[in-house]
């Protein structure tokens, strides 16, 4: 679901075809009929946006039927802990959970909690409704309680050891029965009102699924950014990740939740981060009054009375301080803690963005082998931001549209930007390509792999390697002799990486740069085997805890190429996955309460009684010496508290989590909301959409109208973007190449024969999708492939493009990324560009004035203004409030059809 | 026919129907001077590439088998990597667009690095922040932004995170925030 394996990750995709092969049943579950599904044994088509509520329907299945793999279920999950009293669900408040503060758009989540943890210390200071901050701005407010604070901690759970529960799962407050009560209307009849599935192919979905899911068998989940670019995108993995474990089908063999993504490193980028919320290793960037000293920082991450390995927390980052500072790094100074910077918000790439628009906040821009022009919602917004700023510095292989925008971007055909008015100094660096340079990817399973260089670069083409290494020593030089204490930081920096070769620019060593990634110890320099070594105390320095072993021994264990021919089936002497080199997370659930495998078939690691140790064939994922059956002394915190059958180590209380307690700002189990642009209403609840998605209310960023909304009519059908096989994300690494700009050399758009015949549209003819943003020309292609959906009663047309091209490169077309407008997830403020409403009309778009002409008649048809989209609560008995902005782009603001209200965040109420 | 008739190649499906030229083609894979273990660019897959250097210049780029991951197979991207590696798209000196200018011009790489090290001071130093409005430390840097990540390599990452984080610009972004 929400992947297009086929054609994003072809090669990857030979093992989903050889699982085939051997008897599996592969079923694709998505809008559009794809590659995936021609390959398939069963496609079942959705209406885009509406996957929790097909997954829902399956969570209700299990439930309802008695299907769920219970003894693992009852093991391994907390579907046995009893929430505290009090707790209210959707079903009890028209879709929204108890706790919700209309004016924030916020939830407070103490009714959320288990019963008998402990409630002190919840939430950080300032976090509270009843701050001064919490009246003053309610937007600050909003991302004050973001779990982005916490890194992949979560909140820390006090008292997690000493929950109260019921193994019988009868309890009307124990999880189980609240899951059960949360998706019981999620039937049949409603998947099919709701996502348009024949209800028959459902069926024979959850019945395949479930009868698939047991101790001889397992079933293994895919999804991509199909799931993650949504206003509610979270849950939707969420959703999944609770079939999956209903099911038992977690940590054993031939199961689990695949995360496909999409770039050699993004994986890399998320664990070594360049993320505004995270330290390496999913720590938390500090937050401002919350963290004002490492105290707090590590109180805050996790609690002296919570079960893990995240109690480490301080040997992880007291390591990863004394990576950056060295020496300089002492208990005295806690290790140089204060040096680091403090978040309060969202600092996200849209936010950041905005304020490039707005003028005066934001003056130099890097872009490190992206694309935002492109490859970024709301193409506009990008593309008038970076003309607004003193100076980008862009490092890429070619030439790209972030880099040229000044000259050929669509805005000069608009009159937006010109050349001889545009001020920002672009600095244009060429990069070393993956052959020209020597380093670590990390691939999609967590996997790092070494790459040798091939060849020297050419010309002034350099790594980032380099650059930065470079860039670090001349600030450095030059702030030698400050004495202003803001410069400490970048003095007391550590930046001693050895080089190879000699002059003033020799190339960094990313070997050593890995090993100091990896962890050594300070007296000696010897590396550390794993991040169990790890102490709190300075005698570690450690630059990502969770790559901690990747250069265990001293030797390179990313390098390593053992073939696929010459060992085991875990191929573990190939490369290196974090954490550990283990290959299958929590595989404790491999085995039964007694540590032995659930079957001969499914057999994964298990405990060997003889030894006193698990064993297996993989890495065992829990404390190698604690019996399947331990019971840990009342008074045991960290991993010595961990359970027998705690298989999932890094949880606060040790289990899986059914219910959310923490972490999650848009609730604790996953409910189903119509995306921020639907032709439909909730079928389930008067809550329309996320009652807490980030909608970045601006006259710049209009969004389409919704119900309850009124003019829907004008966008009337739904629109979804994805990959081609043949091309890359922006197109920067593919639109340059004669082979690939063949192979696929022009934007279309895909439409069914109704939906052709209705708009008058012609198979390989000319026609524009229009949003309220941006009006975007394409070949048409009339398929099957779309077909038209009855959803409650009328029938949605759905559109789908793919969104590779650009004005640069062998072959060019206009930015698909341009329709989008800004809508984000609130847990990670991730945008929804899979599903948005649009208009296509045939023949190409207008030009110049005339389009900007035509966008504002479209607007005006449809009645938007800066308030369309914004009333984030529409359920009944809460405040409708708008959510937008007090400042709105002056300058860059098109602002023809609004009515110039630019509302306030606490503003009117409906 | 002439050979099809006398030689082993009856069906003039082998040495019957080869042509001189084509006997004396040989693969640029068999002549080149070494090859590099790499991983393909493209997606997150992550299969492995076998680089076929010759001259000092990579002259084939090839699945590798040993691969458990890959299997010696590349995708219509993987496949291409040769083009994305030597093509004239690839940019060799560092370009420089002034304020209000038409046209790019070129600067030295060692001057470019100076020239954003002085930027990078004066937009630290305008959007610097010491404390938030209830006295909160937040020793840091709004004049800054940077984005990107998902391409490089972990090692790359690191360092841009470490520098900038000393240097208190907050606004570090990359690819899986979208």
């Amino acid at each position: 679901m929400g992947s297009n394996m086929a054609e994003a990750h072809p090669v990857g995709f030979q093992w989903v075809i050889e699982a085939k092969a051997r008897g599996a049943r592969v079923i694709h579950i998505d809008p559009r009929f794809t590659r995936t599904s021609a390959l398939a044994d069963t496609y079942v088509p959705l209406r885009a946006g509406s996957d929790i509520a097909f997954l829902g329907g399956v969570i209700n299945h299990v439930l309802s039927n008695d299907l769920d793999f219970r003894e693992y279920v009852a093991a391994f999950t907390n579907a046995s802990f009893l929430v505290r009293e009090g707790f209210e669900d959707t079903e009890d408040l028209d879709g929204l959970f108890g706790g919700y503060d209309a004016e924030t758009g916020t939830y407070e989540r103490d009714c959320w909690q288990y019963e008998g943890a402990d409630q002190e210390r919840e939430e950080p200071e300032g976090a509270s409704p009843d701050s001064p901050s919490g009246d003053d701005d309610s937007e600050m407010d909003k991302e004050r309680t973001s779990p982005m604070g916490s890194g992949a901690a979560g909140a820390p759970l006090h008292g997690a050891t000493n929950v109260a529960t019921d193994p019988t799962l009868q309890h009307p407050r124990c999880v189980f029965q609240i899951l059960k009560r949360h998706f019981a209307r999620y039937t049949p009849e409603m998947v099919e009102r709701i996502c348009g599935t024949p209800r028959e192919k459902f069926q024979a979905v959850c019945e395949a699924w479930a009868s698939n899911s047991n101790r001889e068998r397992t079933s293994a989940l895919v999804y991509s950014v199909g799931w993650t670019q949504h206003s509610v995108g979270a849950q939707y993995i969420r959703a999944g990740a609770i079939v999956q474990l209903l099911l038992g089908n977690i940590g054993r063999p031939g199961g689990g939740v695949f995360a496909l993504r999409g770039h050699a490193s993004i994986q890399g980028s998320t664990d070594v981060p360049t993320l505004f919320n995270l330290l390496p290793g999913y720590l938390p960037m500090p937050t401002a009054g919350s963290h004002e000293t490492l105290t707090d920082y590590l109180d805050d991450l996790r609690s002296p009375t919570q079960k893990g390995y995240w109690t480490g927390a301080d040997a992880y980052l007291v390591s990863l301080l004394k990576e950056y500072f060295g020496d300089n790094a002492t208990a005295e100074n806690d290790y140089g803690y204060a040096w680091l910077p403090k978040i309060d918000g969202d600092h996200g790439t849209y936010r950041t963005v905005m304020d490039m628009v707005d003028g005066g906040k934001v003056f130099g821009y890097f872009l490190l082998g992206q694309n935002p022009a492109v490859g970024s919602a709301h193409g506009r917004l990008q593309r008038l931001g970076m003309a607004n700023l003193d100076w980008v510095v862009v490092r890429d292989l070619a030439m790209i549209e972030s880099a040229t925008f000044w000259k050929d971007s669509p805005e000069i055909e608009t009159g937006e930007i010109s050349p001889q008015t545009c001020r920002t100094e672009v600095f244009f660096f060429p990069a070393a390509s993956h052959v020209e340079k020597e380093g670590t990817f990390t691939q999609t399973q967590r996997m790092l792999q070494w790459r040798e260089k091939a060849v020297e670069p050419t010309g002034d083409q350099r790594s980032e390697l380099w650059f930065f290494y470079h860039l670090g020593r001349k600030l450095r030089e030059r702030l030698a002799g400050s004495t202003d204490p803001r410069d400490e930081p970048v003095q007391k920096l550590d930046w001693s990486y050895r080089v190879d070769g000699s002059g003033e620019w020799p190339e960094p060593s990313a070997e050593d740069v890995l090993r100091r990634i990896n962890g050594y110890r300070t007296r000696t320099g010897e590396p550390v085997d794993s991040y169990l070594e790890l102490e709190a105390d300075g005698s570690t320095a450690c630059g990502c805890w969770i790559y901690s072993g990747v250069y265990a021994d001293g030797v390179n264990q990313a390098a390593r190429r053992k073939p696929h021919d010459a060992q085991g089936p875990y191929d573990r002497q190939w490369g290196w996955t974090w954490p550990a080199n283990r290959r299958v997370l929590y595989n404790r659930c491999s085995a039964d309460l007694d540590g032995k495998p659930w079957s001969e078939r499914k057999k994964l690691v298990w405990w060997d009684a003889d030894e006193g140790r698990w064993t297996g064939d993989d890495v065992p994922d829990f404390p190698a010496t604690t019996p399947p059956r331990y019971e840990p002394p009342p008074d045991a915190v960290g991993p010595e508290a961990l359970r027998g059958d705690d298989a999932f180590i890094m949880q606060a209380d040790g289990k899986a989590w059914l219910f959310a307690p923490h972490g999650l700002l848009d609730g604790p189990m996953p409910t189903h909301y119509e995306p921020h642009e639907s032709p439909v209403s909730n079928a389930l609840y008067g809550q329309q959409g996320n009652p807490t998605r980030k909608v970045y209310g601006r006259t710049d960023n209009p969004s389409n109208p919704a119900p309850p909304e009124l003019h829907r009519e004008v966008f009337p059908f739904v629109l979804t973007a994805a990959r081609l096989t043949e091309h890359h994300t922006a197109g920067g690494m593919s639109r340059q190449l004669p082979y690939l700009a063949e192979l696929q050399p022009e934007l279309t758009v895909e439409v069914s024969p109704e939906l052709a015949r209705i708009r008058g549209l012609t198979h390989l003819g000319t026609a524009h999708v229009v949003t309220s943003r941006a009006a975007v020309q394409a070949r048409v292609m009339v398929t099957d492939r779309m077909s038209p959906l009855w959803i409650d009663g009328q029938v949605v047309h759905q559109i789908w493009m793919p969104y590779h091209w650009g004005g640069t490169g062998l072959v060019s077309g206009d930015v698909v990324n341009d329709l989008l407008g800004v809508v984000a997830d609130s847990n990670v403020f991730i945008q929804e560009s899979k599903v948005a409403t649009c208009d296509v009309r045939p023949g190409p778009r207008p030009r110049g004035a005339a389009l900007t002409a035509m966008l504002a008649q479209t607007r005006a048809r449809a009645g938007v203004t800066v308030e369309t989209g914004t009333r984030i609560a529409t359920a009944d008995d809460v405040p409708h409030v708008t959510h937008t902005e007090d400042d709105t782009a002056g300058g860059t603001d098109d602002g023809s059809t609004d009515d110039g209200s630019t509302g306030n965040s606490a503003g009117e109420q409906s | 026919m002439y050979r099809q008739l006398t030689g082993p190649d009856p069906l003039g499906r082998g040495a019957a129907a080869e042509s001189p030229r084509y006997a004396a083609l040989r693969p640029r894979t068999e002549s080149a001077d070494r090859v590099a273990d790499s991983v393909c660019p493209y997606c997150a897959v992550g299969c492995g590439q076998r680089v076929f250097v010759r001259d000092e210049k990579v002259v084939q780029i090839e699945g590798d088998p040993d691969s458990p991951i890959s299997r010696g197979r590349l995708c219509p991207k993987g496949s291409a990597s040769l083009q994305l590696v030597t093509g004239p798209q690839r940019q060799e000196k560092v370009r420089y667009r002034a304020p209000y200018a038409t046209e790019w011009t070129d600067l030295d790489l060692e001057t470019a690095m100076d020239m954003v090290v002085d930027r990078v001071l004066d937009a630290r130093e305008r959007g610097w922040q010491e404390r938030d409005e209830q006295g909160n430390r937040l020793r840091r840097t709004m004049g800054l932004a940077s984005l990107g990540g998902a391409t490089l390599d972990n090692e790359e990452n690191f360092l841009i995170k470490k520098l900038f984080t000393a240097l208190g610009a907050i606004q570090i972004e990359n690819q899986a925030r979208i």
